[in-house]
């Protein structure tokens, strides 16, 4: 399935933009962290990579709809 | 004035103070997170704040919403901004009141603690040479 992503900080540096799409052949968010470190191995140099889908944090297991937008988080920085 | 609330403008301090401002509440506590001159050795110009909003707003309410129900607060702010924020300026205020000190004290601790790890919200350093995001790698 086709998966909408969006990026915030250095994940948006990363993949070189705020929005890409991957093709993913599955429904499991584990497959989207694969294919996005295996096309940007920098991922792999972060302290963490979490997702969220429509404002909540969710984990590798989270089984995508055809329209969650799924975005990247990497170590948050704020205060 | 929203309670929870993410802004490009300055933050204002009493703005904080009048929100949770209470005659019940003897003790009012307010954390200011101003940007600091300088990490480590090397001198910093200024912090540049990215933030997915929604998200972020609703992790600061979660926030909010648990740190007056554990230490029972009258109520609790969270303001923070987002942009460009210059040196000395205030990037984060957490204000909330109680009826003893004890227990605004510690939720306001809790707050930022919370905050830095959950909120995503995301800070570069910029340099005179070049421009790094905070703890992004291990």
């Amino acid at each position: 399935m086709k998966v909408k992503i969006t990026a915030f900080g250095i994940a948006k540096d990363i993949v070189g933009g705020k929005h890409l799409e991957l093709e993913v052949n599955g429904q499991e968010l584990s497959l989207v962290r694969k294919d996005l470190i295996s096309q940007f191995p920098d991922f792999e140099k972060l302290a963490s990579l979490k997702f969220a889908v429509n404002t909540n944090y969710v984990d590798d297991s989270y089984q995508l709809n055809e329209n969650d937008e799924v975005v990247l988080i990497p170590p948050v920085s704020g205060g | 004035m929203e309670k929870i609330y993410i802004t490009s403008d300055r933050l204002s301090s009493q703005a904080c103070i009048d929100l949770v401002s209470d005659n019940g509440s003897g003790g009012l506590v307010v954390f200011i997170g101003n940007v600091r001159n300088k990490t480590k050795d090397k001198a910093v110009q200024y912090l540049d704040f990215e933030s997915y909003e929604p998200m972020a707003l609703k992790e600061m309410q979660k926030i909010a919403d648990e740190a007056v129900s554990r230490w029972n607060l009258h109520d609790m702010v969270i303001h923070h901004r987002v942009g460009k924020v210059p040196i000395g300026e205030e990037a984060v205020i957490i204000a909330c009141s109680s009826p003893h000190r004890k227990e605004s004290f510690a939720a306001c601790e809790f707050a930022i603690d919370t905050l830095k790890e959950t909120v995503p919200i995301w800070k570069k350093e910029v340099f005179e040479d070049g421009e790094v995001w905070v703890s992004a790698h291990p």
